[in-house]
């Protein structure tokens, strides 16, 4: 566990002291507070369209909804190092030589990459956060928004580990877990499709069904267990890949 | 006495599809022994030092450190190793600080003894004072250096170094040789390289691979290692007396006194001879074991197909 925790640590501290981690938080900060202000607007110009939307409605429904497309482009960026890297410069073997396991270096590596993660979680909780002091807002709603975007963005660095362990070029796992992330998240366009069977496996299989009865604040242990059960199968066909490298 | 053994290899064979990069190779590790490997580009020491270290799997073979098999217990085995590749694994944007921290904790230090353990390393290798610098902005011999405290900052039995001097300038050369010296008191290292006087000036062991082979495997300062004697005398005896002499192979005489004298195996007719020369008042002129060179073994064994079948 400390191996798991020494890593990660030092993975995080690697994350955030490159400029990449940064100009991302810059730039899917400076898009969604772009975006949050246009539906406030927006919504304070039609403000009596419906008793039933609030502003945590549209906030955490359309902020959070658009914040999935943004993010989809971004976690490819921010996992792509991860393994190819570290392989082009030859600094996996301190990892694979040092008396740590497979398991514990993937972990690691996820939970410093789930550092990143959680600053984006962070700065998307502070856009709302900004009208606490002059609306009342709905933080169940909220939070489970957040929780949703936490599990997908988790969701989406498990694939990505994986991809940048497949290969030893950054840009061709940024590359590959982009098309993986979406074509998985497309995948329920086979749904809509009636003369293709099991369109309703399909449409669970993708990313983005789950996502959205969070995004509208239910929270279904079925949507989430989706999401931990998509993260384990990449770290652990992760682990896999790293074994068969031995031999 | 025979010193503990550190670390074993049996018949380790490394096969990429059909190329045998590795074949059958035997290697044992004691206690404050140095062994270089040497080996011209492409024989297989890298891949048999990856081997050692748990970087890549045998084909075939086993290899035990400290007694532990690396692939039954891979944890327990690597905590006695320390590994630096041909290429430093360090960190470019870390501070040498960070990186020794980090790798302190990686090989299993506790929290409280980082910090005297990153010191230590740092004096060994003479980075104390570019301890706050980034990696990344070092010369390519301090990252070297990085490398090789990253590799004994714990202390392990055993030290794996993958051409440790390359890319260091003469001065650095030598201090990172003495260091090697120093560590080969109370530690075992491994190291490759390609250059014979190092080998020769750090090593008390020699191991040349060629072809994925083990070809030569002697201390460095084996005396027996003669084939043939020089002997010159100025009253010319008949070259039958000499080859009758004990352990005296075939006599060639090369005109005005001299004679190359091939042993037999392991025998040493120097002090015979001399005698006889004496008795016999043959004036005895020169006298020298023809002692072969690390540089003409290596040649000699690595050019050809030599193979000394029962090298291991």
């Amino acid at each position: 566990m400390s191996n798991i925790l020494n890593i990660a640590r030092t993975e995080s501290k690697r994350i955030f002291l490159s400029p990449l981690a940064w100009a991302v938080l810059a730039v899917v900060q400076f898009i969604m507070g772009f975006v949050f202000i246009n539906l406030l607007v927006d919504y304070a110009a039609n403000p009596s369209m419906d008793d039933t939307v609030g502003v945590s409605d549209y906030v955490a429904g359309s902020l959070y909804g658009f914040a999935t497309i943004l993010l989809l482009l971004v976690m490819p960026l921010m996992t792509m190092r991860l393994f190819a890297e570290e392989r082009k410069a030859n600094t996996l073997v301190l990892l694979t030589s040092a008396p740590v396991s497979v398991t514990e270096i993937v972990l690691g590596k996820f939970l410093g990459l789930l550092g990143f993660v959680g600053a984006i979680v962070v700065l998307m909780a502070l856009m709302p956060l900004a009208l606490n002091w002059s609306s009342d807002l709905d933080w169940g709603r909220l939070a489970a928004g957040l929780l949703g975007l936490f599990l997908m963005m988790m969701a989406f660095g498990a694939a990505g580990l994986f991809v940048s362990s497949l290969t030893r070029e950054p840009t061709i796992a940024a590359v590959g877990s982009f098309g993986l992330l979406l074509l998985v998240w497309l995948v329920n366009i086979l749904a809509y499709n009636d003369s293709i069977p099991f369109g309703e496996a399909f449409a669970y299989i993708s990313l983005i069904g789950h996502f959205d009865s969070l995004r509208r604040g239910i929270f279904n242990s079925a949507d989430v267990a989706y999401y931990l059960l998509f993260t384990s199968l990449f770290l652990w066909l992760t682990t896999q890949r790293l074994d068969m490298e031995r031999n | 006495m025979e010193s503990e053994v550190l670390i074993e290899a049996r018949s380790l064979t490394r096969r990429y599809g059909p190329t045998v990069a590795v074949d059958s190779l035997n290697l044992t590790l004691r206690k404050g022994e140095i062994l270089g490997l040497l080996g011209p580009n492409g024989a297989g020491k890298s891949t048999t030092m990856k081997m050692l270290t748990g970087n890549l799997a045998p084909s075939a073979g086993e290899v035990l450190i400290g007694g532990q098999s690396l692939r039954e217990e891979p944890k327990a085995a690597k905590r006695s190793l320390g590994y630096l590749p041909e290429q430093p694994p360090v960190y470019g944007e870390l501070t040498v600080d960070e990186y020794l921290d980090y790798c302190a904790g990686l090989h299993g230090i506790e929290r409280k003894a980082r910090a005297t353990a990153v010191t230590s390393a740092k004096q060994d290798c003479g980075l104390t004072e570019v301890s706050r610098r980034l990696i990344g902005n070092l010369s390519k011999g301090y990252q070297q250096r990085v490398g090789l405290a990253q590799a004994i900052i714990h202390r392990p039995p055993v030290i794996v170094l993958d051409e440790p001097t390359v890319g260091l300038d003469p001065i650095q050369i030598r201090e990172i040789r003495s260091l090697i010296a120093e560590l080969g008191r109370n530690h075992s290292v491994i190291l490759s390289s390609h250059i014979l006087p190092e080998i020769q000036a750090v090593c008390s062991r020699v191991m040349i691979v060629n072809r994925g082979r083990a070809v030569y495997n002697e201390p460095v300062t084996t005396p027996t290692r003669f084939g043939a004697i020089a002997v010159q005398f100025r009253r010319m005896p008949d070259a039958r007396t000499l080859e009758t002499m004990n352990g005296v192979g075939a006599v060639l005489a090369l005109g005005d006194g001299r004679f190359r004298i091939e042993c037999r195996d392991g025998a040493d007719p120097r002090e015979a001879i001399a005698r006889a020369a004496v008795e016999g008042g043959w004036g005895l002129l020169e006298l020298r074991a023809e002692m072969r060179s690390l540089e003409e073994i290596f040649v000699e064994l690595t050019s050809g197909d030599a193979t000394l079948p029962e090298a291991a």
